[in-house]
Order: structure tokens, then C-alpha cells, then sequence
């Protein structure tokens, strides 16, 4: 579970050995986008590296690849035998994407003696977007991230500072991780120099449904741990209608504050008071 | 044949390996003064590592953590191996 994922491009020496002091859930290592073709290599053996030889490390690590057609996905891959990578993030993933992946990482971990390797899907093309029914169940997913600029411009459109254009696309990741029981994760609001645009759009953002964003910078981790984790108020509510609801045994609907609560709302404080524990705001 | 990589930002350093008749090290660094002896050792690990003898290496320094110098001439060394 994360509210907030921060990229670190994975040829920066001075951002990967702060890697840790930042306050982002995880942490993605970027071999792909951030890094330019000439850098691959320098850049994954430093990660390589440096999960090896790091005494502490973020708390989550997810290794961005490059794309599975790529010269350098196998090369990316073999980060895994680090033991420190906790997911991949896939780049373009659609149906056929996803089908070739469940077969090279399984041939890929039968070969190593390999647990089975939990991916978060960037979803950053239409193909993907409107595929995810498709490829939603596979097994080895965790979340599904919107890839907002990359899909801006395969649908040869402009972002806007109020995201409307990509309103569907989230809107339909945000359902397909509901039914799938996946994190829906937002795409990173790029404007490092506008701290009321990050709170707007990740408010947004999380009203749609989102659950954790990304982030390009570590001056936006604050913002977004706060619009994601459960406020105060949520808490303090959640607790309430526990402690009613235990004092009840057997009431399968009670009364709070002149509102009915029954399993739903218990099943919602429930998960307020989870994720209050996780994030250690409780 | 001749590698670099890395480059001269804070916390990091350029190495350049060539081949060489000998085994030679050159190191430049900011902070040479108390962590020469570390650098060196691994520097000569990693060519132990590779088993690479008769290079010739060079390292300006700006601070770079022992993994990231390790890296920095990992890499070198596959583009030295790369440039015929």
C-alpha cells in the first residue's frame, strides 16, 4: 500500500544515496524515460550497485524498466537477483504486452529459481487504456498508474492544468483496480513550482478514486501523504463507529450522529483505521 | 580501446580505464585527503573482480560513494571492451 511514489532517475548518484530520507512510500528507480540511450548501462549498473551495497534502503523499491521490446529489458530485469526490488513498473502495457510478460518472467524466474515478480502496469497508451479489462486480472499485478504525459501524446493532445482530458482514463483505472483489488495510482502533476496546482489536482485526484500518486520531485511528498492519507477527522470518526459497533454485538445497523451505519460504512472505517496504521498517522 | 563514464556533478566521478602495459591508478579527489586508501581499494577490487590487469585508469572524484565509483568503472570497463 503507498499514497505517494517518488522517481529518482537511476544514473543520479546524489538523489539514490537519499533515497531513503525521502518521505515517499516508495521509491522508483528509473532506467527508462529519465535516462538517456547512451546512459542504460551506467545507469543500471549504479542501481545495481547500490542496492547491493546500501545498508538502508526506501521502504519500497520499484524498478521502472525499460519497455519488454526493448534491447534492454533483459538486461533490466536481472536487477531482480538483487533481491531488493519489491515491483516493476512496466512501461505501455496493453493486452499483448501483458501476455508476453507473464511468459518472459516466468521463463525468467523458472531459470533463477525465482519467486514470482509483482508488477504495477504504466498505463500510458489508448491501446492500454481501453485493454484493461483484458489484462487487468493478471495475477502478477499490484497497482495500475496513469501515465499521463505519454498518453497525452498518443491521444496527440495537450495537458491542461485541470487534467480534464484525462478524466476518462482515470476514471477507468480507478475502476478496473476496484474490481481487480489493485492500487489505482495517479500520474505525477509536473509543475514542480506550483504547490496549490499539486494540492488541486492530487485532491482531484483522490475524489476520483486514486489512491497514491507519483511524484517527480521531493518537495511534493508532503502534499501528497496528506491528501492521501486519512485526515484527523476521518479518524476519529472511524474509531467512533468501531467502538459502536463492537459495543453492539449482533446490531447489524446502528444510528451515528443522526445517520444510519451499517456493514458498508463499518467496512469503510475499518479500512480508514488500516490505513491510518500503515502510514502510522495512528 | 578506452572507456569513460560518469561525469564531474557532486557525489559522483569520471573514470576513464585504457589499456595500458601496465597497471596504473590515477586518482584526483576532493576528499583525497582522508579517503585516497578507500578509493584505491576499490578501484583495485573491482579490477580483481574483472580480472583486468594492464589498465590504465583515471578517476576525478567529486565525492562519489564507493558503489557509485564501482559503477562508474563497471562501466567503463564495458565500454573499453566495446571500443575496438
Amino acid at each position: 500500500m503507498f499514497r505517494s511514489l517518488l522517481f529518482i532517475p537511476g544514473n543520479n548518484p546524489s538523489m539514490l544515496q537519499n533515497a531513503d530520507v525521502f518521505s515517499a512510500d516508495a521509491i522508483i528507480f528509473d532506467l527508462e524515460d529519465a535516462i538517456s540511450i547512451s546512459e542504460k548501462n551506467n545507469a543500471r549498473n549504479l542501481v545495481r550497485n547500490y542496492l547491493i551495497n546500501s545498508s538502508v534502503l526506501p521502504k519500497q523499491i520499484i524498478l521502472r524498466v525499460n519497455a519488454i521490446d526493448s534491447e534492454w529489458f533483459y538486461k533490466d530485469i536481472e536487477l531482480l537477483k538483487t533481491n531488493k526490488i519489491d515491483y516493476l513498473l512496466i512501461p505501455k502495457m496493453d493486452k499483448l504486452t501483458s501476455d508476453k510478460l507473464t511468459v518472459l518472467l516466468s521463463e525468467y524466474e523458472a531459470k533463477n529459481n525465482m519467486p514470482e515478480t509483482k508488477v504495477i502496469a504504466l498505463v500510458e497508451t489508448a491501446r492500454g487504456v481501453e485493454e484493461l479489462p483484458l489484462y487487468a486480472e493478471n495475477k502478477r499485478l499490484i497497482g495500475l498508474f496513469i501515465g499521463a504525459e505519454d498518453l497525452a501524446n498518443d491521444l496527440e493532445i495537450k495537458r491542461t492544468e485541470s487534467s480534464e482530458e484525462i478524466f476518462y482514463a482515470r476514471s477507468r483505472i480507478v475502476y478496473q483496480s476496484v474490481i481487480n483489488h489493485l492500487i489505482p495510482i495517479d500520474t505525477p502533476y509536473t509543475n514542480i513550482n506550483n504547490p496549490e496546482g499539486l494540492l488541486r489536482d492530487s485532491t482531484y485526484a483522490m475524489s476520483l478514486g486514486m489512491k497514491a500518486k507519483a511524484s517527480i520531485h521531493p518537495n511534493q511528498l508532503d502534499t501528497i501523504n496528506k491528501v492521501f492519507s486519512p485526515s484527523p477527522e476521518e479518524i476519529k470518526w472511524a474509531q467512533e463507529i468501531i467502538k459502536i459497533n463492537l459495543s453492539k454485538p449482533g446490531h447489524g445497523v446502528f444510528q451515528y450522529q443522526g445517520k444510519m451505519i451499517d456493514k458498508p460504512i463499518i467496512n469503510r472505517a475499518e479500512k480508514i483505521i488500516e490505513k491510518a496504521k500503515i502510514f502510522e498517522i495512528l | 580501446m578506452k572507456g569513460i563514464a560518469g561525469s564531474k556533478e557532486s557525489n559522483d566521478c569520471l573514470i576513464s580505464v585504457e589499456t595500458n602495459d601496465k597497471t596504473t591508478i590515477e586518482i584526483n579527489s576532493i576528499v583525497g585527503a582522508f579517503f585516497y586508501n578507500q578509493i584505491l581499494k576499490t578501484i583495485e577490487d573491482t579490477l580483481t573482480e574483472q580480472g583486468l590487469k594492464n589498465v590504465k585508469v583515471v578517476v576525478v572524484d567529486k565525492g562519489a560513494l564507493d558503489y557509485t565509483i564501482k559503477s562508474r568503472l563497471l562501466t567503463a570497463i564495458e565500454r573499453m571492451k566495446e571500443d575496438v
